[in-house]
């Protein structure tokens, strides 16, 4: 697989982060844009750690996926409330513009695409698993660059589809670019788009022929990340081609 | 350093205190087992699968799947932890210990000092011979008495719980005792080189 970085020789330290806006997203997404003076900058992709600290003093820590491109001067987190969990109902809930709290980052150095990496660009996400690849769109987007790109996005409905003003918009702008939803639960009547989740067939229709030797990256709940890589290597794309993220549970309990 | 701001209306949803002893800092307890991978989950066929004990480019010793699992078992009850944040307790492993695997070549003493695991898919880490020995790492074969699925690292990943938990490898396929630390996979992406869950190690620097 392996291609590396150089390794960072100092430390990552906390920061103050403030939300200047809040972007509401879907019903249970939203984006924080976040002023971080000093910020060190990023690569599309990479996420940051985040804590909160509670009154008294208890703290909590998770990891987000940056969803803004490197040029943008606020960095954004979209965040999706996850029942009983305990940071995302804080952050999709309560949180206020104005308000502050600490990042680190930016962290990871292998699920990261930018403009100077050539060939055929093909993103596949569920759900919320579309930030770090959002911030890939975005960075081309920017720079204009004209390689070819395809999104592959399944969302349980139009409803649940994040950034979609923003993708169709995108989409209508860049012949380069294409942008295909898969609707998994609930479709708009006269919905002519694919309907079901994202299996082999699916893959083999809307995709870069592994000839093409696309950059590829998958990013969405276990579940789908597994099924997808595998039909990728199953249809011919060389393993070390497809770079991976996964969150939730795995469904797994023996 | 600034002042840290506090989250109002913020608070602890954590139930299971009595975890304080047991959980690292910065970490949460989940019931799930979470899977992370840096690409697809490479399906090696225990038929296929072989492991081997390596010293630079001459070999110490290789088992098939059958040979291995011949060797002594050992099985644990361990807490681990990733780097991602979430700590999962009382999970049962088993397989055969780092010291097992030195015995069954003839080793009463490691060879090199440092160790780099290779497995499917060209993922590396690199781990110091001072925490496998002593029964502090296994490559293990069994989850909760069953065999490890492949996107939890089977047929055989490493265990080494006392570190954050991408040391433990997945599909891990050899061992290679080197005379000089050299960086792994996640190590050379900035990650930390040793991974200490307790002093919360997370990236280079920490």
């Amino acid at each position: 697989m392996i291609e590396t970085a150089a390794a960072p020789t100092r430390r990552l330290e906390w920061q103050v982060a403030e939300v200047r806006e809040i972007v509401v997203e879907t019903f249970r997404v939203k984006s924080l844009l976040l002023h971080v003076p000093g910020w060190q900058g990023h690569l599309p992709g990479q996420h940051v750690d985040i804590r909160l600290t509670a009154e008294d003093g208890y703290q909590a820590q998770r990891s987000y996926s940056i969803a803004s491109p490197p040029e943008d001067e606020l960095l954004s987190l979209t965040v999706e409330k996850v029942d009983n969990g305990e940071v995302s109902p804080y952050l999709v809930g309560d949180i206020r513009a104005g308000d502050q709290f600490e990042l680190r980052g930016p962290i990871g150095g292998y699920f990261v695409w930018t403009v100077a990496m050539r060939g055929p660009l093909w993103l596949i996400a569920g759900g919320s698993g579309i930030a770090p690849l959002m911030a890939m769109l975005r960075h081309r987007s920017r720079r204009k660059v004209r390689n070819p790109a395809l999104l592959l996005y399944s969302s349980r409905s139009l409803e649940d589809v994040i950034y979609r003003e923003e993708l169709d918009a995108m989409a209508r702008r860049d012949p380069d670019l294409r942008v295909i939803n898969t609707l998994t639960r609930k479709q708009p009547e006269g919905w002519k788009g694919y309907r079901r989740r994202i299996d082999k067939g699916l893959l083999a229709e809307a995709c870069f022929p592994s000839e093409r030797n696309p950059n590829i990256f998958v990013c969405g709940p276990t579940s789908l990340v597994e099924a997808a890589s595998g039909f990728l290597v199953e249809l011919g794309h060389e393993p070390r081609t497809i770079k991976t993220e996964r969150f939730g549970p795995s469904g797994w309990a023996p | 350093m600034n002042e840290t701001p506090i989250s109002r209306g913020f608070r602890s949803r954590r139930q299971e205190q009595d975890a304080k002893n047991r959980l690292p800092p910065g970490q949460y307890v989940t019931r799930d087992f979470p899977v992370l991978s840096a690409g697809p989950t490479p399906q090696t066929k225990v038929e296929d699968w072989t492991f081997a004990l390596q010293l630079g480019a001459s070999r110490l010793g290789k088992w098939n799947w059958a040979e291995f699992d011949a060797l002594p078992q050992t099985t644990i009850k361990t807490d681990i932890h990733c780097v991602t944040k979430w700590s999962k307790f009382d999970t049962a492993w088993q397989g055969v210990t780092f010291d097992d695997l030195l015995s069954a070549v003839g080793l009463t003493e490691p060879a090199e000092p440092y160790i780099m695991a290779h497995c499917d898919g060209g993922y590396t880490t690199n781990i110091p011979v001072e925490d496998l020995i002593d029964g502090k790492g296994m490559v293990v074969t069994r989850y909760e008495g069953l065999p490890i699925p492949p996107a939890h690292g089977g047929p055989a990943r490493l265990l080494v719980p006392h570190l954050y938990f991408w040391k433990s490898a997945k599909w891990v396929r050899s061992l290679r005792f080197m005379e000089q630390d050299e960086r792994g996979f996640w190590e050379s992406l900035g990650y930390h080189n040793y991974g200490d869950p307790w002093k919360e190690q997370r990236y280079d620097g920490d």
